[in-house]
């Protein structure tokens, strides 16, 4: 089922997973059950998913980071925010991120 | 497997992240007590339940995180928490769920005696992302504690494991073979393959290590005349003649050779190693000499696996008969002969271990590698004697 997330909103960090830095790979380990949707899988992120996955913050929306992003990559900020779109819908689906 | 463009799912049995290179430390294993609530006729290290003077002794919770959390900032991905009986502990959970939270799978070496509805309740809320270790020792009442000597542990380890199988959290269980559990082995495998997680039928212990603090004479004496002679071990080995061929000819070809006079020819040390429950860093889980660990109240993980492993692991033998024999012979690998074995046995890092000795050569020999009045270390076309083997079609 593909969840909707919208550049309005604002997203924090689950506090039931666990992200990682292990030699350059970017992990995100799941900490209670239900988290990904089978309790034997861990995630990783790529360089940019990695980017959004910090600014994920509970403060800014999907809006910001976008901008932010932009400026921070020097990238068109409208495909930015079809990037942030995309990934915070796979993280609200696996709950691995929380609408504030 | 890519899951989308943005995310990437992997198994957590992936071991390692470490591209390219061996990780700095992958594992951690954590020996956090070696007391237990068995006393198992065999075992190389249980202490009794109510030893105070090993508990009081024994690493607090904090220092236990401590390493932990240098172990997280090291890159270690798995922490196996053994022991004794790991559930003994009373802070177990608070340290399982610390480990969890500090993004550790964990592994857990049991007896699942101590596993009631609250620890599958536990690891139900937080799976340990790594299948739980359960070592039975029968299948039947008295073939169980005639092992474990304790009245109840039969019913308590069945009662844990039904929990476990009800609340599908993943194990799998490995056998001890005794005089008094060896008949049942059939048994015992059937069982194991109805296990949702048993990927391959269970792995034994049955060439027992003595005592490996060197700490009672008595019990080693027991633990040796315990042990499989040989010839019945060879037997067992080889019940499933054509998968045991099959095995050893992949084993074959790639780890046999003679390991020369350094001490340390596997992989002890090198990305990982044991903390005893003392805080004691050991290359490995059974090598407790003295010159082999350090204590991690004065030197940190970090500097054991950069500096004092390594050295370890440069460690030469002098030991001429060592020399003559061990260090030359090509069946290293098949045979268990190692430091740990050999301070375990002797006392020393490189005596000779005759009773593993034997195991090796009667292996050799049931697969033609070595002639019946052979001694390995003086067979000097050894390898092409192995690729022989290893074309065989057939024995």
């Amino acid at each position: 089922m593909e969840i909707q997330t919208d550049l309005s909103s604002i997203y924090k960090l689950s506090e039931d997973v666990v992200a990682r830095d292990i030699h350059g790979e970017f992990v995100i380990i799941p900490i209670t059950s239900g988290i990904g949707g089978s309790d034997d899988e861990i995630f990783s992120l790529n360089n940019f998913g990695k980017a959004i996955w910090d600014k994920l913050d509970g403060k800014r929306s999907l809006k910001e980071i976008a901008k932010a992003l932009a400026s921070e990559f020097q990238g068109l900020e409208i495909e930015i925010e079809k990037d942030c779109l995309g990934l915070s819908g796979e993280l609200l689906k696996r709950k691995m991120i929380i609408k504030c | 497997m890519p899951t989308s463009n943005y995310v990437t799912k992997i198994s957590a049995n992936k071991t390692s992240f470490w591209k390219n290179s061996k990780p700095f430390l992958g594992r951690l294993d954590m020996e956090i007590t070696e007391r237990c609530n068995n006393n198992c006729i065999h075992c190389c290290i249980n202490l009794p339940v109510n030893d105070l003077q090993a508990k009081k002794k024994e690493l607090s919770t904090q220092e236990i995180k401590n390493i932990l959390k240098e172990a997280v900032s090291l890159g270690c991905m798995t922490v196996r928490f053994t022991g004794g009986e790991p559930l003994l502990r009373e802070d177990f959970e608070e340290l399982y769920v610390f480990a969890r939270k500090q993004g550790l799978k964990v592994l857990v070496f049991t007896n699942a005696t101590l596993i009631d509805e609250h620890m599958v309740d536990l690891f139900t809320a937080i799976p340990p992302l790594e299948k739980i270790e359960i070592t039975v020792y029968g299948m039947k009442k008295n073939s169980y504690e005639s092992v474990t000597r304790i009245s109840g542990s039969f019913e308590a380890a069945w009662k844990g494991i039904k929990l476990l199988l009800e609340r599908k959290i993943p194990f799998v269980v490995k056998g001890a073979l005794l005089p008094d559990n060896k008949e049942e082995i059939a048994e015992f495998e059937k069982w194991a393959a109805t296990i949702p997680w048993m990927d391959r039928p269970p792995s034994y212990s049955m060439f027992f290590d003595l005592r490996c603090r060197r700490d009672n004479i008595d019990k080693n004496r027991h633990i040796k005349n315990l042990r499989f002679s040989a010839k019945d071990g060879l037997k067992i080995l080889t019940r499933r003649k054509d998968k045991y061929i099959k095995k050893m000819k992949e084993f074959c070809s790639k780890f046999m050779h003679p390991p020369g006079d350094k001490l340390f020819s596997c992989g002890a040390g090198c990305g990982g190693g044991c903390v005893d429950a003392y805080g004691y860093f050991q290359p490995c889980m059974m090598v407790r000499h003295p010159d082999c660990i350090c204590d991690l109240k004065t030197v940190s993980l970090k500097n054991a696996l950069t500096d004092f492993f390594p050295k370890i692991r440069e460690m030469k033998s002098e030991n001429l008969d060592y020399l003559g024999r061990c260090a030359k012979c090509f069946l290293k690998g098949l045979c268990e002969q190692c430091p740990a074995k050999s301070w375990m046995e002797h006392g020393t890092l490189d005596t000779s271990v005759e009773y593993l000795c034997e195991i090796a050569h009667i292996q050799a020999r049931y697969m033609g590698l070595i002639k019946d009045d052979e001694k390995a270390w003086e067979v000097n076309n050894w390898k092409e004697r192995i690729k022989n083997f290893c074309e065989k079609e057939a024995l």
